[in-house]
């Protein structure tokens, strides 16, 4: 058979996996909106006699049939997710503006930062693998060993603060935010692209650094393993020129294990930038979820929650897809 | 597969005669699976001394009062933001440690409390000195601590990590968050263990459909986003909780995803194992099935589960003090590193008192050092490799 329709298939059956897995999922997010005691009603009116306005028993009688507090759970949940389903995600209290809107304002961003590190983090660790394993145990190797104990070590929020602390000691600047403050609310432009480049490194450096380290660490395991190898001593015995023959044969085959490390390691970088993107205010959607959970806002939590779920979701899509190109062992099986 | 290394590092030459095994091939071929490990972890220095490192913090978790120097929670409105008083333990090429007094002066401007350290004033330092009265694992009454001043009292304060907002001794405060986070990384990996070994077990010995619905399970809470899983769980909690039970709810939702692990290491090792001869041989001689698994199958692979365990532990002490650094994991009064860092949580704050970041060091060294303590004792675990 024609290798594009295995491909095909494969592709096919791992979506087919996407509803079960998203209503799994939603349930998940339904339950977190839950948990809290009392349904958010309670606490939105208590906050607001706490404030002095109150609202009369109508009110609060159309808001409970709105959202359906008066019925069973089964059904709120399914009311919820029908809403969902036409777009809706809902209206946050504390906000005073629907979900939808305050999450697609920052969702770009979110997704940007992620590629953004993603890319970056790439780019360092494949080299460092390649490096460390071919020239094992010398000064190099040692340095990326050190360099990979602390990067795994230490929180990215303490690298965020310390950074945060030199950069406003040594040079006087507060690296906080994605954008210079003309630009923070305005339209998308040129100029507004390279701002957003010129602030977007810092975060992506601190978000990838263990990351990187880890990466780094698989890659010069994986190429340890195929090294030694009797095809690559075969090439060499042939005469193919070291660096040719190392990233023809045993890279490649060394980054596939790598490849199947996106499925978890894109979403960790979604939903992992919450505490740096706290740290230094950065516009995502991380620090809306945290305001969100200590607000009791718990809608606008669940819809977030859902959609670090999806993009996790997306993130082992795209490693399946990934990995069943690269290794046709793996498109095979699943026919 | 290379020939195994038949003994630890340091061997005295023996002759080698062609009727018997040498003395230490000898006592490698009888040696019990402990001892093997045991003789490939020695090897692993950066890991045996990781190892020494972490059994000082142990003891730093099991009587923190020992160590601080002042009462954790005792707060002062007017010791606020004191920096740190650096411990010199030579005074003019003498052993005589002290640390250098501190004096306030109000910033005309601000009209905030800044203190300089003052090198006329030497307060001389003791060990095993007097200070306040605590009890030994909540046991023995004591009042001795490691580090005191000889004359206890406002003049004798020293702040060894200076202190914060509230006046409060950032050293004291570290010792006891080493306790809290410490136990908690320990429990919620027991938490993790129990579950894991009870599930991946099921579903390694059982197989089939039992095997396939804790599989997916496992798959399902893997590809869950872990951070905002914890966070969403934890801001659930109520907020009248006491210490104790917002603790124990945090081991358990750390426990409860971080289970996924172990459990998937577990299963895999009894698959394989189920097909080794020795299991078939006690199989075939009538073992019942629980003393197959807890006599023959569990030693073969308790040595892979503690250095999971081991690994799994910094995982779980990063993921507490995110939670708490966040204002949703332990709230004071409560003691943890991640409290501690909650208050360098902001610019301003660390740039008017760095010293608020230290308590992060102590984060970096234990991990790393239970980083390194895991891999070593990971390579050991299968000495016959």
């Amino acid at each position: 058979m024609d290798p594009g329709v295995f491909m095909a298939r494969y592709i096919a059956q791992r979506l087919l996996l996407l509803p079960l897995l998203l209503f799994i999922f939603s349930i998940f997010a339904f339950v977190i909106i839950q948990a809290p005691p009392g349904d958010f009603l309670t606490a939105y009116i208590a906050e607001l006699s706490a404030s002095g306005s109150s609202m009369d028993q109508a009110q609060i009688e159309a808001l409970r049939r709105l959202y359906g507090l008066d019925q069973p759970l089964h059904i709120q949940y399914l009311r919820w997710v029908g809403r969902i389903l036409r777009g809706d995600l809902g209206f946050s209290l504390d906000w005073q503006r629907p979900n939808a809107e305050l999450i697609s304002e920052r969702l770009l961003l979110t997704v940007l930062l992620g590629l953004f590190t993603f890319t970056f983090t790439w780019a360092l660790a494949i080299p460092i693998g390649i490096l460390s394993a071919t020239r094992q145990y010398s000064f190099l190797d040692y340095f990326f060993t050190v360099f990979n104990y602390i990067g795994v070590a230490t929180p990215t929020f303490m690298t965020a603060l310390v950074l945060m602390w030199l950069a406003f000691k040594y040079l006087g600047i507060s690296v906080t935010g994605l954008f210079s403050a003309e630009y923070v609310d305005a339209p998308w432009s040129w100029g507004r692209v390279v701002d957003l480049l010129k602030h977007i490194w810092l975060p992506a450096v601190i978000l990838g650094m263990d990351g990187t380290a880890r990466l780094a660490r698989v890659m010069r395991a994986n190429l340890l393993d195929e090294l030694h190898k009797p095809y690559v001593e075969m090439a060499r015995a042939k005469g193919l020129s070291e660096w040719r023959l190392v990233l023809k044969y045993p890279v490649r085959l060394a980054l596939n294990p790598l490849v199947s490390t996106i499925g978890w390691y894109l979403p960790l970088l979604f939903s992992g930038s919450v505490i740096v993107a706290t740290v230094l205010n950065l516009p995502t959607i991380g620090p809306m979820l945290l305001r969100a959970l200590t607000n009791q806002d718990m809608f606008l939590a669940g819809a977030i929650v859902l959609i670090y779920c999806a993009l996790a979701i997306l993130g082992t899509l795209i490693s399946d897809i990934l990995l069943a190109w690269l290794d046709p062992r793996i498109r095979m099986e699943g026919s | 597969m290379s020939t195994p290394d038949p003994a630890p590092a340091h061997r005295p030459p023996t002759p080698r005669t062609s009727s018997t095994l040498p003395q230490e091939a000898e006592a490698f071929y009888v040696a019990p699976n402990w001892k093997l490990v045991w003789w490939r972890f020695k090897r692993h220095r950066l890991a045996l001394v990781s190892a020494v490192l972490l059994g000082f913090i142990a003891l730093v978790a099991l009587v923190p009062d020992f160590f601080s120097t002042q009462d954790p929670h005792a707060s002062s409105k007017t010791e606020s933001f004191i920096p740190v008083q650096r411990l010199h333990l030579f005074d003019q090429g003498r052993f005589r440690p002290f640390v250098y007094g501190v004096v306030g002066q109000r910033n005309p401007r601000t009209l905030r409390m800044e203190w300089v350290i003052d090198p006329e004033v030497k307060i001389p330092v003791r060990f095993f000195a007097r200070g306040y009265e605590y009890k030994i694992l909540g046991l023995i009454p004591f009042d001795r601590h490691l580090i005191g001043v000889e004359f206890p009292g406002d003049e004798g304060k020293i702040h060894l990590l200076g202190t914060d907002r509230l006046g409060r001794d950032q050293w004291s405060r570290l010792m006891h968050g080493t306790q809290v986070s410490l136990s908690i990384g320990l429990v919620a990996v027991f938490l993790s263990i129990f579950l894991g070994i009870l599930m991946g077990g099921i579903s390694g010995y059982y197989g089939g459909v039992v095997d396939l619905v804790i599989q997916r399970l496992i798959e399902i809470l893997q590809s869950l986003p872990p951070i905002p899983i914890w966070m969403a769980l934890t801001a659930a909690m109520p907020r009248d909780w006491s210490v104790e039970q917002v603790y124990f709810a945090i081991t358990v939702i750390l426990s409860l995803i971080g289970w996924t692990t172990l459990g998937r290491e577990v299963r895999g090792r009894f698959l394989s194992l189920r097909e080794e001869d020795f299991v078939v041989a006690a199989r075939l001689s009538g073992c019942s099935e629980m003393r197959i698994i807890f006599r023959h199958m569990l030693p073969a692979f308790m040595s892979h589960i503690i250095a999971a365990s081991t690994l799994a532990i910094p995982v779980m002490i990063i993921n507490e003090t995110f939670l708490s650094f966040l204002g949703l994991g332990l709230r004071p009064p409560a003691i943890s590193w991640g409290v501690l860092l909650q208050e360098a949580q902001n610019l301003q704050s660390i740039a008017l008192a760095p010293w608020l970041l230290l308590p992060g060091l102590a984060v970096i060294v234990t991990v790393l050092a239970l980083n390194i303590l895991g891999d070593g004792l990971r390579d050991a675990a299968d000495p016959y490799r």
